[in-house]
């Protein structure tokens, strides 16, 4: 079959929109998480709408309910405690480790199939439903619509934080709002892509954009660009590949795209300066 | 008399236990250059907040032109100490001016002609356009602290608040910037408030000086404050301020403003030397 043949399949199809999603709201935060070093905030989160869907599995038998509750709590518990940038990591460290702690405790009380609860560490993007596509795109929209909103302030509030306060920014309110809407896009992001991907559609297509250009429009539209390229490229890719799995395919991409966007900067610089 | 630009009565700032400075009053007048003076932890920094509506005062009040200092008012504009940025963040140093202009708005920018244009004004004002486009985190802190003026000065403010903008900058650097502070004020009145911990690169511009020490204050023109006599009485201590080639030196002049008693051993004077050959190398 080629990939024209795939194309007409409904899994298929759901997969290429998810991705799609996905990647446009992951590139769109990108940017700030370069700039505002919350690598490992996205990480955490991540890894942490683990417990959230285990809470919701015990609960109320809902996964996604969970995950996406539970990383709104992930997200102002990170925003508080590491309210200095020295502090931050080893505060997203401490939940961390205890939130993965109490989603082991919980997932050993849930007696159902433990398979939705670890489909968000591995994602199971062909798997994707009509419900999910309209919660993802619904999600999707508001982490548009938010982002949009706090554009100006978090830039500045990103970059320069005194000046910004100074200038009347709600610095910290700022911060902590962007930390919400990271928590649910990268949630989002986990369940159909799992934690893995989450990285390399959040921090490596913005790390690569910023080779490239230092204007905020064209870093962000770079961003979202790459990204995209990466997530559906990767998608239609393992289609040819049954032996190669979309999320290999993604991480490889993305990795590439950051590779060749280093080698171009380099050039740009020595350009420049001749 | 013109109305004052800034005024304190009978301000006090306190944190806990700990007062920063009670009684303080001070008016500013339009156009004047006050340089604010004290050890570390003495409160000057929390001065421009209060005169940026971010602390409110313990007791006493304060007014900026009329009015009670509220966040992100046009009427003052502020200028940090130069800082590093990362080397690739996405910012040109055009984009950090524009952020002066509307950064505090909630949205994003729509592509407006005007404010393209004032940007550009503000820019070429202090004599940044050779690098307004390059990316901010390849600038030199003499380069950084032009556009900050340009930012600060976007909003038109009526008071410039300085916060040791000429830090680790070089001689050249710190002369350039000032006089673009000094030019701001004679031509449209702006006053300006100065903090520093080295009064000298400043010292022809200055009009007055407050000083802080550990609650206690003085003001007046630095003839008057920077003396002997009157740093003694501000540290309690016996303090020497010699006139050496136009420049002030203060010594015997404790670091901190709060008896830490390892600082209080460590006299050393409130200005580092310049001058001194191999002492500006960096930049």
């Amino acid at each position: 079959m080629v990939i024209g043949d795939y194309l007409q399949f409904a899994f298929v199809q759901h997969a290429l929109i998810a991705g799609a999603v996905v990647a446009i709201a992951s590139g769109l935060l990108g940017p700030f998480v370069v700039t505002r070093r919350a690598a490992f905030a996205v990480h955490g989160t991540a890894e942490l709408s683990f417990t959230g869907a285990a809470a919701g599995l015990v609960l109320a038998d809902d996964a996604v309910a969970g995950a996406l509750i539970g990383t709104v709590i992930v997200g102002i518990a990170i925003g508080l405690l590491g309210v200095r940038e020295r502090e931050r990591d080893s505060a997203i460290g401490v939940i961390l480790a205890f939130g993965l702690g109490v989603g082991v405790w919980l997932l050993s009380k849930y007696h159902g199939f433990t398979n939705s609860a670890t489909a968000i560490l591995f994602g199971s993007i062909f798997t994707v439903s009509d419900d999910q596509i309209w919660l993802l795109i619904a999600v999707a929209g508001g982490v548009l619509v938010a982002m949009t909103a706090l554009y100006r302030p978090l830039l500045f509030a990103s970059v320069d934080p005194e000046v910004a306060e100074a200038r009347g920014v709600r610095v910290r309110m700022v911060g902590l709002a962007f930390l919400v809407v990271l928590a649910l896009t990268v949630t989002e992001a986990a369940q159909i892509v799992g934690t893995l991907l989450v990285l390399s559609l959040a921090i490596t297509p913005a790390a690569a954009a910023q080779r490239l250009s230092a204007r905020p429009a064209v870093v962000t539209g770079l961003s979202v660009a790459f990204a995209l390229i990466a997530s559906v490229g990767g998608l239609l890719a393992s289609l040819e590949t049954p032996s190669v799995k979309a999320s290999v395919w993604i991480t490889t991409i993305s990795f590439a795209i950051y590779v060749l966007a280093r080698i171009a900067g380099a050039q740009l610089i020595v350009r420049k300066r001749s | 008399m013109v109305s004052p630009t800034v005024s304190l009565r009978a301000a006090t700032l306190r944190f806990g236990a700990r007062e920063l400075w009670s009684g303080l009053d001070l008016e500013i007048a339009p156009g004047e250059f006050v340089a604010v003076l004290g050890p570390n932890g003495s409160g000057k920094t929390s001065l421009l907040k209060v005169l940026l509506g971010l602390q409110r005062l313990t007791s006493g009040s304060v007014t900026v032109c009329g009015r009670t200092p509220r966040r992100g008012s046009d009427v003052v504009g502020y200028i940090p100490q130069q800082k590093a940025f990362d080397r690739d963040i996405p910012l040109r140093g055009r984009d950090l001016v524009r952020l002066g202009l509307d950064g505090h708005q909630w949205g994003t920018a729509l592509p407006s002609r005007a404010s393209r244009a004032r940007v550009q004004r503000a820019i070429e004002s202090v004599g940044a356009a050779q690098f307004a486009d390059a990316p901010l985190g390849t600038l030199s802190g003499g380069e950084q602290q032009r556009l900050r003026i340009a930012q600060a000065l976007l909003g038109d403010p009526r008071v410039l608040l300085c916060d040791e903008p000429l830090l680790s900058l070089d001689l050249a650097h710190q002369q350039a910037t000032s006089a673009l502070i000094d030019a701001r004020r004679r031509s449209a009145g702006t006053s300006v408030l100065f903090v520093t911990h080295e009064i000298n690169p400043v010292l022809p511009l200055v009009d007055r000086v407050l000083y802080l020490v550990g609650g206690r204050w003085a003001i007046g023109t630095p003839n008057d404050v920077l003396t002997s006599e009157t740093l003694s009485a501000l540290y309690g201590v016996d303090v020497d301020v010699l006139r050496v080639r136009g420049r002030i030196v203060v010594v015997g002049a404790p670091d901190a403003a709060h008896g830490d008693a390892l600082a209080s051993h460590h006299h050393h004077p409130v200005d580092d030397d310049h001058e001194m050959p191999g002492a500006r190398t960096w930049s």
